[in-house]
């Protein structure tokens, strides 16, 4: 029972971290949790979808059709967050509230959420499809006692509940600061994101490029610990990255961070008086 | 659709095309592993080194499994009765852990030389 629990609850986590993440970056945006559910629906039917092909999209492109598809949901993840922030860097203040002239934000924001919810929905279909054959297993193998199954759907339960403190705390920050503070952990994000859809293409062999391994860390945080799972999710961390992974980490960074700068800036010349 | 949308297409679309043309069908050496309920077969897995090979995966057992290394940097899962495989273009010769990440005290080992 133990076992079914941790394995649920560390499956739900790893998109639960993302989803209120994101749910505390979009406070405030007209109409967003219509595509929110609508992320998470779409993502957990794509994740059915991902579980029931698995072998199917496994063997496509000579056996890299797994990592193909992996590093596809990911770059698309990316990009949105990257445009999310850049967007958020000229409207952010709006939505806190801090300008009575919301108009701009309240006109973009509904694409703005429609791009979020498909983060949302990549983030699952990634994550999940693993934790739907592995609870599917359960159910359908019929060998699996009541306890097995009672772990499982509790490991569900304080994935989603750990997440849902997550985000409450993040909704607790004062909304002057708030975007502040999710715009940094998007950008930390990203990034990870970014060097996990590196290494899919490296395992893909699309890219062929600075394989060998950068360091070594898992005698100090393992990525299969706790801290190291965690860490995984929130920022990337992984223990043995190779050069490629650090080089797309940090061009993500300053890519975000640049597109920002630009997008603020932008803004400060659009406000100035004629 | 909006930009960000297109854009997302577009990259989805070129990722395609480009794993199209990366890979080739060529005759490479299977190599076999067994999962089962916590158990991986054989538990030194020797495989080629410098060279591509297919590691094909199956679950006999009852329950699903995940064939994951960190160091090889490689996870699937596998329900009940499938059988998947890795491809793996390039290793350098070594012994790496391999385990279920689904059965957490079943461990093996993968000596590429």
């Amino acid at each position: 029972m133990i076992g079914a629990f941790v394995i649920a609850f560390r499956e739900v986590i790893e998109a639960g971290l993302i989803i209120s993440i994101v749910l505390a970056a979009t406070r405030g945006i007209p109409g967003r949790m219509r595509w929110v559910l609508l992320g998470i629906a779409g993502g957990l039917a794509g994740a059915g979808l991902v579980a029931l092909f698995a072998e199917k999209i496994s063997d496509a492109f000579e056996g890299s059709g797994q990592d193909i598809l992996n590093a596809a949901v990911l770059i698309v993840a990316v990009l949105l967050l990257v445009w999310h922030n850049t967007w958020m860097s000229k409207h952010g203040k709006e939505l806190a509230g801090e300008l009575r002239a919301a108009g701009a934000a309240v006109r973009s924001g509904e694409r703005e959420a429609a791009a979020l919810s498909i983060v949302i929905g990549a983030a699952i279909l990634r994550e999940g499809a693993e934790l739907v054959l592995f609870l599917y297993g359960l159910v359908a193998s019929g060998t699996s006692g009541a306890d097995i199954q009672f772990g499982a759907v509790a490991g569900i339960g304080a994935g989603a509940l750990l997440s849902a403190v997550t985000y409450f705390g993040l909704a607790s920050i004062p909304s002057r600061y708030v975007f502040s503070v999710t715009s940094v952990l998007i950008i930390f994000l990203a990034a990870g994101l970014a060097a996990q859809a590196a290494q899919f293409l490296a395992n893909a062999g699309v890219v062929d490029v600075l394989g060998h391994t950068l360091w070594n860390s898992s005698g100090v945080i393992a990525e299969t610990s706790w801290p190291g799972r965690i860490l995984h999710a929130l920022v990337g961390y992984t223990d043995r990255p190779t050069v490629l992974q650090g080089l797309v980490y940090v061009a993500t960074i300053a890519v975000m961070v640049g597109l920002m700068q630009w997008s603020a800036a932008d803004k400060r010349r659009a406000m100035r008086p004629a | 659709m909006s930009r960000p949308l297109r854009a997302a297409a577009l990259v989805a679309l070129l990722l395609a095309a480009s794993a199209a043309a990366s890979v080739r069908a060529d005759d490479m050496p299977v190599i076999k592993v067994e999962m089962r309920d916590g158990v991986i077969l054989p538990a030194v897995i020797e495989v080629p080194a410098n060279t591509r090979f297919k590691l094909e995966i199956s679950n006999t057992g009852q329950s699903p499994v995940e064939f994951e290394s960190a160091e090889l940097k490689r996870e699937k899962a596998l329900a009940a009765g499938s059988t998947s495989a890795i491809v793996f273009r390039t290793l350098d010769p070594g012994t790496y852990q391999v385990f279920d990440d689904f059965h957490p005290d079943a461990k093996a080992t993968l000596v590429a030389k």
